[in-house]
């Protein structure tokens, strides 16, 4: 009895030293902004394997999640004589929902995982430490450089999967289908307000973008230093990141879209 | 990694994502100017215009031959405004065309249907359609069911 307790105990006080831990680590990564500004390389070298590399993915699974809303959406609103809102249907759920969303899982797994195990590693090998001794920041030479690539990639990575995904119903419902042409884009075009879903839909990838490259970045700079550590925390990063962007999407668009 | 790759790589990955944010402001929301230079305005006066709105089409025989512009309120006539811009490559209605609202299926958005009539004369920019129909209010059809309905039943 006393000892399950005492593992609770345990359990419980782990975790808020994680999450004090990684506010801190965050604080660390702000502080560091400045310097990282100055030296714009970096970011550019981390732009590129954050962002250039997981462009096929997103690519790829936005043309097909934007194909099938078509044809689901037109099976239904087909029933109702109302297949001309095809286009509202798709261009809201990508640009309010599915862009940010998708796109940020994707971006955890492809991206994220990446960043973790490759920090994990560089722990592990004691490179960071190596720095360190030259006295160089490593939170400032590596983790800074990929936090701000991630935080500049995702509302781009996203826009671009809502682009693409729109496309994709386009393709299906216009071409394949038979929906109006200017149906499709003069109905899209009414329901969808800049202001109100496609910025709102960018305020979120940003803040995803922000979320996902943090926890990649703590878990791998907070990973045990063995092989099965770095493992353990790249499953963390991919798992924490699904669960904090899914929840953090309600709270998003219950504050936006709510009363 | 050649620098050069990973340069140009960058580039083009902020310039695809650009562009689909300028697609999304310009191409689905509501921001993209739709009236383009070759087309003619006409105007029309309805009792009701219903759920109709700017950018809805507006049709001849089913043939979507432009849009509407602008919805105003003439409060000197107590009716709405519609102001339709016409493709110019349509230009030959009759001056006695007539202009109904209806709806594109069950729950399908509104639109203006033009009915051309026999007039030798042409209807030119910035005139008037002078026969109109308003639009259908679906509580006023009930209603006047419900009416007839209670009365035949006696």
């Amino acid at each position: 009895m006393l000892d399950v307790l005492q593992k609770l105990g345990k359990a419980t006080l782990g975790f808020f030293e994680r999450l004090g831990r990684g506010h801190l680590f965050l604080l660390q990564i702000f502080a560091t902004i400045p310097g990282v500004l100055i030296r714009p390389r970096l970011i550019l070298t981390q732009l590129y394997s954050v962002g250039v590399l997981t462009l096929p993915i997103i690519l790829v699974s936005g043309l097909f999640v934007g194909m099938v809303m078509g044809l689901q959406g037109y099976n239904t609103l087909v029933d109702f004589g109302a297949e001309d809102s095809l286009g509202v249907m798709v261009a809201l759920s990508l640009v309010r929902e599915l862009g940010p969303v998708v796109a940020a899982l994707l971006f955890a797994g492809r991206a994220g995982s990446a960043l973790t195990a490759e920090i994990g590693l560089m722990k592990a090998t004691e490179q960071l430490s190596g720095m360190e001794m030259m006295a160089v920041d490593p939170v400032q030479r590596v983790v800074t450089p990929r936090f701000l690539a991630s935080f500049i990639t995702l509302p781009l990575l996203a826009a671009i999967f809502s682009a693409i995904g729109i496309y994709g119903g386009y393709i299906v419902g216009v071409e394949l289908l038979g929906v109006d042409d200017g149906a499709f884009w003069a109905q899209m075009q009414d329901k969808v307000d800049l202001q109100g879903d496609v910025y709102n839909g960018i305020i979120k990838s940003v803040v995803f973008g922000f979320v996902a490259g943090w926890i990649a970045l703590y878990e791998g700079y907070d990973a045990v230093p063995t092989a099965a550590g770095v493992s353990r925390a790249t499953t963390r990063t991919v798992v924490h990141t699904s669960l904090v962007v899914l929840g953090l999407d309600f709270v998003l668009t219950a504050l936006m879209f709510g009363e | 990694m050649n620098n050069r790759t990973v340069e140009i790589g960058v580039g083009l990955f902020v310039a695809l994502g650009l562009a689909s944010l300028f697609m999304l402001a310009m191409q689905v929301s509501n921001l993209g100017t739709v009236t383009s230079s070759d087309s003619y305005v006409l105007t029309a006066g309805f009792e009701n215009i219903g759920g109709l709105k700017v950018r809805s089409p507006v049709t001849v025989s089913g043939v979507r031959v432009g849009r509407v512009s602008a919805i105003d309120y003439d409060d000197n006539a107590f009716e709405a405004v519609v102001t339709m811009s016409i493709y110019s490559n349509y230009d030959g209605f009759p001056e006695d065309t007539s202009a109904s609202i209806f709806t594109a299926g069950l729950l399908g958005e509104q639109y203006i249907a033009l009915e051309p009539g026999g007039s030798m004369e042409n209807l030119a920019d910035g005139d008037r359609v002078q026969l109109t129909q308003s639009a259908l209010v679906m509580e006023q059809v009930i209603g006047q069911f419900l009416y007839s309905a209670t009365a035949g039943g006696e």
